[in-house]
């Protein structure tokens, strides 16, 4: 065959560069990446130039200087003679405690509004859409202030505590609770607790396979019950009870000893989790009605009984329709958690981005580290329940 | 030409005076049907004339608000337990497949097997095997329905409801929802398995398949049965004017 048989004849002509879509994206994209590069360069240069001409001292030295203020929860060893660099670790582990519990909390009371909503009881499903329509709709922000001021703000002083069970008691200052005093041998107990759980592991294991061999089925959701919560009791029992619990006591103006609840972290808690799971029912809901009726007719029709029929049938593909949405809905609610700077809550932003910053000055470096933080965050949280929609994703073509 | 088999006294579906009410419209009138074991029946008529609510009153996926039906010895009530057991003998094939995209094609067919029957999974396994050799599709068993033709989905859906090894099948439309080419492979498995003896309840608009296969035909219009009778009078000489009205419009094309 000869060479010019081979040629197109568009090949024989020369194409100009700017008509191939291939070298024309290249160009576009080195002018974009140049002038990206030029912008940043610009501001990096100007805001450095600024800074010298007020005298202020970049880097991050400052994280090393004593803090000198006090902060009213810490998860760890902290005082005002903690330094700025401490200041972040305790913001952060605040941020982090009230986003997991809230996370928590919002993703029960969303499940249980969202199926409730669905329910074929009037009441139950009118409840449901009044709480949704309500807390969607008013800003979290007021929703802060309602919980805070409107209610905890309301309760009683230290000396007229409110006591719904006996030792624990609820002011103005907060929940006060028993601190559980761990004796000797309570070790034990959670190790009992721990060889449950792997106990009940392995006899799920035993009778899924015994199911497959025999069709035979286990009454499991009794026996983990039973090993999970009866293995350490028993355990703890016979150690002789190795568990005390110390009661907070009135002393002068406050109480002394046990655990406490401050009032901002709940409000803050109670808020995030009641907006959040707001959101989170109509994500529920709307999963569950996307899996078509088809489908729990044809699992009706085969003779499963209706908990079957959800568990084997609906449930697992509404579960994939629900992740994604609900990925971000945790999202949000980690970053609606920097909202506690209005009611004094001591997270990241109230302690780190907010008196740090106020006593340092150094905003660059503080703001900085605080977008960064929330960016980790949300990129971790996303990797893992996007690690975890790949795999429930539905096998297509 | 209606195929020879046997067709026993005994009694396997039951309806009698069924009615029924979506709110102010009356669906059922009056519905009275007996088929005999190992009798197939074909159910058509317009759209909206109530033949696929009636087949679907018969494993309660609709529930019928007076008169009795009763399949194979067990009344149907608001008892679950009754329809849990009219359930398990009573196969249903839908114009959608409805199969589980969750599940491949092996677990769809062995998921009523293990959950219902109780059957070990290896068991179970097998009989699903057996079946989608008998739809000619066991090469298919790994894959996702998401990944079939609708011809063979319909298939899979058929053997879905065989593994239960029911004793009476419904068929709602099961070839409307699919391509023309792939309508015979359908049909094909039906009338194999018409001829194994299987009784049957078929809403379809494939008259071609009324004629080979069924015993009886009826014909229904605004929710009451007008006409029945076997293929071959129904089609030739048919009584009532909506009858000969409804069959001058499906069969002159």
């Amino acid at each position: 065959m000869s060479s010019d048989a081979n040629k197109s004849p568009s090949a024989s002509q020369k194409t100009r560069f700017w008509h191939d879509p291939a070298k024309r994206a290249i160009l576009f994209q080195s002018l974009l990446v140049i002038a990206v590069l030029g912008f940043v360069g610009m501001i990096v240069q100007n805001t450095l130039h600024n800074l010298e001409s007020r005298g202020i001292t970049t880097g991050f030295a400052f994280l090393s200087q004593e803090a000198g203020f006090g902060i009213i929860q810490s998860l760890i060893d902290y005082s005002e003679s903690s330094s700025y660099g401490r200041t972040f670790f305790v913001g952060l582990l605040n941020t982090l405690l009230v986003s997991v519990l809230g996370i928590i909390a919002a993703t029960l009371l969303g499940f249980i509004m969202g199926i409730a909503r669905l329910s074929n009881n009037w009441l139950i499903s009118k409840v449901a859409s009044a709480y949704v329509e309500i807390f969607r709709n008013i800003p979290l922000l007021i929703q802060i202030f309602f919980w805070y001021f409107a209610v905890l703000r309301a309760l009683p002083s230290p000396r007229q505590s409110l006591e719904p069970i006996e030792n624990i008691f609820i002011n103005v200052r907060g929940l006060y609770m028993p601190e559980p005093i761990y004796g000797d041998g309570f070790g034990w107990v959670v190790a009992a607790f721990f060889i449950a759980v792997v106990a009940v592991f392995f006899i799920s294991r035993w009778s899924k396979k015994r199911q497959d061999e025999t069709g035979q089925r286990f009454p499991m959701l009794w026996t983990a019950a039973g090993l999970i919560i009866g293995l350490p009791l028993l355990v703890y029992w016979v150690m002789g009870s190795p568990l005390t619990w110390e009661a907070p006591v009135l002393k002068g103006f406050n109480f002394r000893g046990g655990m406490t609840i401050i009032p901002e972290l709940a409000a803050l808690w109670v808020a995030l989790t009641i907006y959040t799971a707001a959101f989170i029912a109509e994500i529920v809901r709307s999963g569950i009605e996307a899996v078509s009726h088809g489908q729990t007719e044809a699992a009706s029709a085969l003779g499963l009984n209706r908990g079957k029929v959800l568990r084997l049938v609906v449930v697992p593909q509404a579960v994939r329709v629900i992740i994604p949405p609900l990925t971000s809905q945790y999202l949000n609610l980690i970053k609606n958690s920097s909202l506690a700077t209005a009611i004094g809550y001591p997270d990241l932003v109230s302690v780190f981005a907010g008196t740090t910053l106020n006593q340092t000055g150094q905003a660059i470096e503080v703001i900085f580290m605080t977008m960064l933080v929330y960016l980790t965050l949300s990129l971790l949280v996303s990797a893992f329940m996007n690690w975890f929609n790949t795999r429930m994703a539905l096998v297509e073509r | 030409m209606s195929m020879t088999h046997q067709v026993e006294d005994k009694l396997m579906v039951e309806m009698r005076g069924v009615n029924k009410w979506y709110g102010q419209f009356h669906v059922l009138k009056d519905v009275n049907l007996e088929v005999k074991k190992g009798e197939r029946i074909v159910i058509c008529g317009p759209s909206g004339s109530g033949k696929s609510t009636t087949i679907r009153c018969i494993n309660r996926l609709e529930e019928h608000q007076k008169g009795d039906i009763i399949v194979d010895g067990t009344t149907l009530n608001n008892d679950l337990k009754n329809i849990e057991t009219i359930r398990r003998e009573v196969g249903m094939v839908f114009q959608h497949f409805n199969l589980f995209p969750h599940l491949t094609v092996l677990e769809n067919c062995a998921l009523a097997p293990i959950w219902v029957r109780k059957t070990p999974r290896e068991e179970a396994e097998e009989i699903a095997m057996k079946y989608l050799r008998r739809v000619k599709i066991e090469e298919q068993a790994l894959k996702y329905p998401g990944q079939l033709s609708g011809g063979q989905q319909q298939r899979v859906a058929i053997a879905r409801s065989l593994c239960m090894n029911p004793q009476v099948m419904l068929f709602d439309e099961p070839t409307s929802a699919l391509d023309p080419e792939m309508i015979k492979e359908v049909l094909d498995v039906m009338v194999e398995l018409a001829e194994e003896g299987m009784t049957m309840l078929c809403v379809t608009h494939e008259m071609g398949f009324a004629k080979t296969v069924a015993d009886r035909v009826i014909f229904m219009d605004k929710g009451q049965i007008i006409e029945e009778n076997e293929p071959h009078e129904f089609f030739n000489n048919p009584q009532s004017e909506r009858t000969k009205a409804f069959l001058s419009q499906i069969l002159n094309h």
